[in-house]
């Protein structure tokens, strides 16, 4: 019999909550959260999501020019890329990258990039690092086809084909006309990805790296204190998320987005967080008689064909 | 007998060559033929006004005379140079090279119904964009050119605000500043004007017409019936995918021979 059974079987007598409450060490949870390993996690948790993040959009654009290329090879490549990554379990691709890499020869020169042990901490698991950086960048690249591709169709051609008339290439025409304004509208479903990537980077645990996740549970099991350790992770979590909110919503007014464009507003970054999707904000009245936001391409009054 | 290099037979050619020489274009959108074989030439300075019913096929043959459009049959020539495509020595014509094609199309400017300003930037950033870009212009000096350019259209005031807070009128003119700020040897204006409100077209127009006198070559297509009589050298009237009938503005539009152009002209005179 273990200890936890023990524990539970002498609680059901009393009333439930005030049987946890006694168990339950608030100290613990709470002094555990600069703990050199917690720490440690918090800082893999981060570069994990940060890497990934940037990584997976890179893929999500490069996928996008994929799928738009004449070479249709590049286009069926693409697709089913995005049909594999989406349609099998993120962490079924953790461990397949993970149970995958030594296979690859990779794991002894990576050994000497552990940069953690020459800064005094616990060392790591860096090719168990690595699988998971991979893993979790080649998954996001998936969803960020999606988000890239809905950001760039959203821009009228009319813009790639006048910056064409004026003598750009293709090229110039996405880098300065096309993806600047591309980007207004990626932007706010980006940062909502880069919230869901601080969570979902957790999943590395299980191939064994201390991340925050992973810290806490090493600690809380050694100690028997895992509900308690994984309420510091939470609470580390928390602070993580709500940080990007804060972030994510001076990015956002710094990209004007919701200034430019009414429809793009999708509510206070509290609510953004929380997951409440405002109504969409009805459009200002706008100064000048304009009839039009700006960003916005009045309609043609002459429909024309495309 | 006088014998001539290749080079100075090609130079003859040039300083005689017409602006636009468009042989036989044909193009055909999902096995619907829009042009069927449409011949027509420019002259350097000249002032060519393209008429004709919705659908037969005037924005398509503006768009395939600087490749915006593939073109199916035919050839363009665009101040003696074949536009878009490239010749084999077997006579079939291949794609041109992307950085050709965007080298031929900055020096013709087109003016698009929808005015298609950049709506990212300011009128200013518009008219500075492309030489900037694809010129290399100093930054500097392309902002004076833009200014110019700005003042010319009588837009100057207006150099900050963005596309969305500019009238349609507004949005045209600085539209027209943003392709004379390539210095074009040639303008395309697809319908610049039906897009806008009646008391907007008058600006753009005059805008227009003051280009026309200052000796641009231009192909506009247009349903200003008054403008192509007293600013066009040309009037070419199209339907169907075929040019119908073409001469001075006082033959085609005033005295047209074809019954389809008196059709067309009764509807909308
Ligand atoms: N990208 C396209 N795909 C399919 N059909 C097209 C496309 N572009 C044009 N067409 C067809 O080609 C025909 C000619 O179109 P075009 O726009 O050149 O006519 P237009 O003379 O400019 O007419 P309007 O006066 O209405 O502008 C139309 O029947 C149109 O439906
Ligand atoms: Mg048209």
């Amino acid at each position: 019999m273990n200890i936890n059974r023990l524990v539970i079987q002498r609680g059901a007598a009393m009333n439930p909550i005030a049987s946890f409450l006694k168990y339950f060490n608030w100290h613990i949870a709470v002094n555990s959260l600069f703990a050199r390993l917690i720490l440690q996690g918090v800082i893999i948790t981060i570069s994990l999501a940060v890497v990934s993040q940037l990584a997976g959009t890179l893929i999500g654009l490069a996928l996008y020019f994929l799928r738009r290329s004449r070479f249709v090879p590049f286009r069926w490549l693409a697709e089913a890329y995005i049909w594999f990554f989406r349609g099998t379990p993120l962490l079924v691709q953790i461990l397949f990258a993970y149970n995958a890499l030594p296979y690859l020869g990779l794991s002894n020169p990576l050994r000497n990039l552990d940069i953690f042990t020459q800064l005094g901490f616990v060392s790591i698991y860096t090719d168990a690092m690595l699988a998971g950086l991979v893993a979790l960048s080649l998954n996001e690249g998936a969803y960020m086809a999606e988000i890239v591709r809905a950001g760039i169709d959203s821009i009228d051609i009319g813009q790639m084909e006048a910056a064409k008339s004026l003598g750009m290439t293709y090229a110039q025409g996405m880098r300065r006309i096309v993806l600047p304004q591309a980007m207004r509208v990626i932007i706010p479903p980006l940062g909502n990805e880069f919230n869901n990537m601080l969570k979902t980077t957790s999943l590395v645990y299980v191939i064994g790296v201390y991340d925050l996740l992973g810290a806490a549970k090493a600690i809380g099991d050694f100690s028997f204190r895992t509900l308690e350790l994984l309420v510091t992770a939470s609470i580390w979590y928390l602070a993580m998320t709500t940080v990007w909110g804060f972030v994510q919503a001076y990015i956002e007014r710094k990209f004007n987005a919701a200034n430019i464009d009414p429809a793009l507003r999708e509510g206070s970054w509290w609510r953004r967080m929380l997951g409440i999707r405002g109504r969409p904000a009805p459009a200002p009245a706008l100064a000048g008689g304009a009839l039009f936001a700006p960003g916005v391409e009045p309609p043609s009054i002459q429909g024309d064909r495309r | 007998m006088a014998v001539y290099s290749q080079a100075s037979q090609a130079q003859v050619y040039k300083a005689t060559a017409p602006m636009v020489d468009a042989q036989n274009v044909e193009k055909t959108f999902h096995r619907n033929p829009v042009l069927r074989g449409v011949s027509m030439q420019v002259r350097k300075g000249e002032v060519v006004a393209i008429i004709g019913p919705s659908g037969s096929g005037k924005t398509t043959f503006l768009r395939c005379l600087n490749h915006l459009e593939k073109i199916n049959g035919g050839r363009i020539y665009i101040d003696g140079e074949l536009m878009g495509y490239r010749e084999q020595p077997d006579g079939r014509l291949v794609e041109d090279s992307e950085s050709n094609i965007a080298r031929m199309r900055a020096q013709i400017g087109m003016v698009f119904q929808r005015f298609n300003l950049f709506a990212h930037l300011t009128a200013l950033q518009n008219v500075m964009e492309a030489p900037i870009q694809v010129k290399h212009m100093p930054r500097q000096m392309a902002e004076e050119q833009a200014r110019e350019l700005l003042r010319k259209v009588g837009l100057e005031y207006k150099a900050d605000a963005y596309p969305s807070r500019l009238s349609g009128g507004q949005q045209q003119r600085v539209a027209i500043a943003r392709a004379l700020a390539m210095d074009p040897k040639l303008m395309l204006f697809d319908e610049a004007t039906s897009a806008l409100d009646p008391e907007l077209v008058g600006e753009v127009l005059k805008v227009m017409r003051q280009l026309a006198e200052e000796g641009m070559t231009m192909v506009v297509v247009t349903h200003e019936m008054g403008f192509a009589r007293e600013v066009a050298d040309r009037v070419i009237f199209m339907d169907g995918g075929y040019i119908v009938e073409q001469g001075s503005p006082d033959q085609v539009i005033n005295h047209p021979t074809q019954e389809r152009t008196q059709n067309f002209l009764r509807k909308v005179l």
